[in-house]
């Protein structure tokens, strides 16, 4: 039979305050175990959490740019579980009233809008880390990612495929990223995903059973796990099983999920209101001052990058997908307005560049191995027929971390370009003179022998001959 | 700022008691907080159990329609803090309370997941 996938996603977004949730320790990552650490994360008796107030904003910011209600009166809950990562026996998050509700993210695809619903986003705090097997018969515990304050982002289950689901999350975090509230680091865990998922006979409307996947630790791994439980529910309703909703683990190295020791009476969390923390009224005022603050958002500015420099929509997208990249694109713009060459050079070389320095890991690079105004005049050389574009490529590579212009370098090492005939003849007829036996091939009927004739002649000339007038006077010599 | 007035909690937050209280919910209850309960205890507090239950089940007789939902002992609403790093590191001070460290880690019994 064929089946159809139902999928829905939960994302845990660490956000970048400075300090923890509910106390003044610190949220800065890779310290010594429990450095960042004091009673109230630890969990002491008699301790009061106190709410930062950056959590709220960050998370009215998410609400705002995924088109949710800001809930009015919302109230933090205990969940209670038993876990050593938790020191107080249960975690302080949102359950009935959580802060954002009923909001939707869009994006393109296959040239059609896909829109996905918000259920809700909530705040919490996250838990500490386990180490296991270091020592024996013993876990160690690192409290210090304990109270790091966290959104979850829960969507309907309105994604039917593999790829909507990636899609919907590239889109997510692009967002969160340009609210400059979650660097968005799947890898260092700061953006986790858990995955829902069930598959139907095509056609029907019923859901069938829904089993929940947990450690998705990259794109790839939300990808690849979605690919495998499609196929094994399908497997296994096709040869006659039946399913049973559980949460199942995903295995990066053998590529499969696998099912989780089911934790006795899992999901009984007996939430109830924290008595410890006074409700979370949010005055219109305050929304307001929010949204008024949010910055143009990457599908706004992706249109806009359409309309108005004219460029195709996958430029826009590559160059949108990133707050800093997009800002790097239009100062270059100002100075220098060819769009589409500096488009090319962005996301051909530049991009190369930041992906071998990692600079892509950044969540916005404030230094950039060539700033934009630099760029501007590169692909400005070229257009005013000074260089061509075989030489802005060795200039380019030696602008890097250097303070010399564009131009500098080429009045330096003289690499301006050479368009008068007088010279380009005089380097082909040497050319000429010497490869005759190509020229001859040429005359034959053998067309391929042009390109090597010309690669000749731009040797000659150091690669500085104009490429174009080369063509032109090579054709009319050799007719 | 007004007071927090709109909210309120659905079920199972807000049902009727009435029925009877089983020996093995008790159980249930007990296990998820990590009680270990004695035949005697465990006879007992059902019997306590089901007071309290039935004290919610008079308090549900009242109509209260009209009556503003309570939600917190203070009548008041948000306590915030600025977002500041305020507490130095104190590890050595933390852990003089653990039963068992290594480091700066606290050691527990193994973890089996």
């Amino acid at each position: 039979m064929n089946y159809e996938p139902v999928i829905g996603l939960e994302v845990h977004a660490q956000l970048l305050t400075a300090s923890k949730i509910f106390c003044g320790c610190s949220t800065q990552f890779g310290r010594e175990p429990n450095a960042n650490t004091c009673p109230v994360c630890c969990g002491f008796p008699g301790v009061l959490p106190v709410l930062n107030k950056k959590v709220v904003e960050f998370a009215i910011k998410a609400g705002l740019a995924t088109h949710c209600e800001i809930t009015r009166s919302s109230v933090l809950a205990r969940k209670n579980y038993f876990y050593p990562d938790l020191p107080k026996g249960y975690q302080i998050s949102q359950y009935e009233l959580p802060i954002c509700q009923n909001g939707y993210v869009e994006f393109d695809l296959n040239g059609a809008t896909k829109r996905v619903r918000l259920t809700r986003i909530h705040m919490e705090e996250d838990a500490g880390k386990n180490i296991h097997d270091a020592h024996g018969d013993s876990s160690l515990v690192d409290l210090n990612r304990a109270g790091v304050p966290l959104l979850e982002i829960v969507s309907e289950p309105d994604m039917g495929a593999t790829e909507e689901a990636g899609a919907y999350l590239r889109t997510l975090r692009a967002i969160l990223q340009y609210l400059a509230i979650c660097d968005g680091n799947m890898e260092e865990g700061s953006f986790r995903c858990d995955a829902n998922i069930s598959v139907r006979p095509v056609g029907t409307e019923a859901l069938g059973t829904k089993i929940e996947i947990k450690n998705l630790n990259s794109f790839r791994a939300v990808e690849r796990a979605i690919e495998f439980e499609i196929q094994r529910q399908s497997e296994t309703l096709d040869d006659g099983g039946s399913l049973v909703q559980e949460t199942r683990l995903w295995d990066e190295h053998r590529e499969e999920t696998r099912s989780m020791r089911s934790k006795e009476s899992a999901h009984d969390y007996r939430y109830f209101p924290d008595p410890d923390l006074l409700p979370l009224v949010v005055p219109e005022s305050w929304i307001d001052e929010v949204r008024a603050g949010l910055p143009e958002l990457p599908a706004a500015r992706r249109q806009r990058f359409g309309a108005e420099y004219g460029l195709p929509s996958y430029d826009a997208e590559l160059l949108t997908s990133r707050k800093d990249v997009a800002d790097y694109f239009e100062n270059a713009v100002k100075i220098h307005a060819n769009p589409k060459a500096l488009s090319n050079w962005i996301v051909g070389d530049l991009f190369r560049v930041l992906k071998d320095r990692k600079l892509d890991e950044q969540l916005y690079i404030k230094t950039w191995p060539l700033p934009a105004p630099r760029l501007a005049e590169l692909v400005q050389l070229i257009d005013q027929g000074k260089i061509n574009g075989k030489i802005a490529k060795s200039i380019f590579e030696e602008l890097l971390d250097s303070d010399k212009t564009a131009q500098q370098i080429v009045s330096e090492k003289g690499l301006e370009q050479v368009s008068d005939s007088g010279s380009i003849e005089a380097a082909i007829d040497k050319v000429l003179a010497a490869n005759g036996k190509q020229v001859e091939q040429f005359r034959a009927g053998n067309d391929k022998v042009f390109g090597f004739i010309v690669g000749q002649v731009m040797k000659a000339t150091q690669g500085k001959a104009n490429p174009q007038k080369v063509n032109e006077i090579l054709r009319d010599k050799l007719k | 700022m007004s007071g927090p007035g709109e909210w309120h909690w659905q079920r199972p937050y807000v049902k009727n008691f009435s029925m009877k209280l089983t020996r093995a919910s008790v159980q249930r209850v007990a296990t998820l907080a990590r009680l270990r309960l004695t035949d005697d205890e465990e006879s007992a507090l059902t019997g306590q159990l089901e007071q309290i239950l039935g004290y919610m089940d008079k308090l549900n007789e009242l109509d209260t329609a009209n009556v503003e939902l309570f939600s917190h002992a203070m009548d008041s609403a948000n306590a915030l803090r600025e977002d500041r790093v305020a507490n130095q590191p104190n590890t050595e001070a933390l852990l003089a309370n653990a039963p068992e460290r290594d480091e700066t880690f606290f050691r527990v019994p193994k973890i089996i997941e």
